[in-house]
């Protein structure tokens, strides 16, 4: 299953049996999974469901203890440089500079990724995030909802075909992640395949096509948007983790 | 250009601007160093020949252990924000990041070795124009540098950083800290190229296995 030998998928990512452990923990317990290209697959849990782990496997940052993961049909394992170029990670993390600007920051990214026409990336992504005034403004000078803004300029300049964003409204005010929504819905445009967890069950339900419950590792429930009844959707969740959020 | 090396002069592009704009690195070795050359510039008499006994341990007392504190400055930086995780979703082979991060370490080092090295000179008493101590202090900050920063990728994702880099650096840098002093002292006392040869020579060898080594073994110390 995990020989790294697979037929091309028409899927963007395939998962297959995938554990994960630390230690004597197990933070994924057998994770078998399909989205589909275009697809913006929003995944919830609790707190150690194992949902930024599993984030972490798909994008390349960590190893998988067993099974295996495609996306595009490359086992991650095979091509991983290949595979990096097309994907793209927006945390509640920045990975940004804050001694460096907003324009720095792209640069230095644009120049990791080979962007073609970097500058014209740049300008085009620092206006869609709406911070043309701030270009050359140091990150550290930056309200934490404009940082995360160009975290996301960050994401998408190097046109990523696949985008996972892990707790992204984390740390936000109210106004910020207003702000943040409306851009997270334009992402999955143009094909792009977007992977998503939170913890913001309005939110989630508002930007999936699809939704997953990841709960002690394990997947335990998925359904499409439009099964789904999003006026009940806090019972199912609690139904299923057993928890609130 | 190969695009490695492009990739790496954009990560040591971004280290050097960042402390142009911080200089935390520079600044904190660079104090450190001079207080240890002072203090021991009292400690010791410098007459009747001892500068050129004492001194070349002192000058690599100060640049050592300067250096410990620089290189557990130059991952740190990157585990703010968890940029490290940023530059490994680059699709870059792990190799570049090491090169980038090490030509910036060897920088720093070298930046505070250029403004310490005269006021050791001066403080003991000894000639200020010296080109073979030049060569010396080159070659060992590499040996440095490509310890250093391998050992500061390790240290980062272990709990007592601080003090887990100077553990792990310290009994690896000897040989080249030996080679250093005794490479040295011949260059101080005015002695004959033939005097520091092997001692260059054992610098020469500890830089390009530590290279090769670092570049290799780099991707499994950044990895979980």
């Amino acid at each position: 299953m995990n020989d790294g030998v697979l037929a091309p998928v028409p899927c963007a990512i395939e998962i297959r049996g995938l554990t994960k452990s630390f230690g004597e923990h197990h933070a994924l317990r057998g994770i078998d999974l399909q989205v589909s290209k275009g697809e913006c697959l929003v995944i919830f849990g609790p707190n150690g469901a194992g949902k930024t782990t599993l984030v972490k496997i798909m994008s390349t940052l960590v190893k998988p203890s067993s099974g295996g993961v495609w996306l595009d049909g490359m086992h991650i394992r095979d091509k991983p440089a290949q595979i990096r170029r097309k994907i793209s990670l927006v945390s509640h993390e920045t990975f940004l500079y804050d001694d460096l600007t907003v324009y720095e920051n792209l640069k230095f990214y644009g120049k990791m990724y080979d962007v073609a026409d970097l500058e014209q990336k740049i300008h085009d992504v620092i206006s869609w995030v709406q911070l043309e005034s701030r270009r050359y403004d140091r990150i550290g000078t930056l309200s934490r909802g404009q940082q995360q803004r160009v975290s996301i300029a960050r994401g998408v300049l190097h046109n990523p075909s696949i985008l996972f964003l892990d707790e992204p409204e984390v740390g936000l005010d109210p106004h910020a992640s207003t702000v943040i929504r409306d851009m997270l819905g334009g992402l999955n445009t143009g094909g792009r395949t977007v992977v998503m967890t939170t913890h913001n069950l309005e939110r989630g339900l508002e930007l999936g096509d699809r939704i997953i419950i990841l709960d002690r590792g394990r997947i335990v429930y998925q359904a499409a948007k439009h099964k789904i009844d999003k006026a009940n959707f806090q019972q199912v969740y609690d139904q299923y983790t057993g928890t609130g959020m | 250009m190969n695009k490695s090396f492009v990739k790496v002069l954009t990560v040591f592009r971004k280290d050097i601007l960042a402390e142009l704009r911080t200089r935390e690195i520079v600044v904190s070795v660079l104090v450190f160093a001079l207080l240890v050359l002072v203090i021991f510039s009292f400690a010791f008499d410098m007459g009747a020949g001892m500068g050129e006994t004492v001194a070349p341990g002192i000058l690599w007392v100060a640049l050592t252990f300067g250096g410990v504190i620089g290189f557990n400055r130059i991952f740190a930086m990157e585990k703010e924000n968890s940029r490290l995780e940023g530059l490994m979703l680059c699709p870059v082979d792990r190799a570049v990041i090491y090169w980038g991060k090490l030509a910036g370490s060897f920088t720093f080092m070298l930046a505070v070795a250029v403004i310490i090295t005269p006021v050791f000179l001066v403080l003991f008493n000894l000639p200020l124009l010296l080109p073979r101590l030049a060569l010396v202090i080159v070659l060992t900050v590499i040996g440095f540098a490509a310890v250093g920063t391998l050992f500061s990728a390790l240290a980062i994702n272990t709990r007592a950083r601080d003090i887990m880099l100077p553990i792990l650096f310290l009994p690896i840098v000897v040989p080249v800290i030996v080679a250093a002093v005794k490479a040295t002292a011949p260059v101080l006392a005015g002695a004959p190229w033939a005097d520091m040869l092997t001692w260059l020579q054992v610098i020469i060898a500890f830089d390009i296995i530590y290279l090769v080594v670092a570049t290799l073994v780099f991707e499994f110390v950044i990895e979980e």
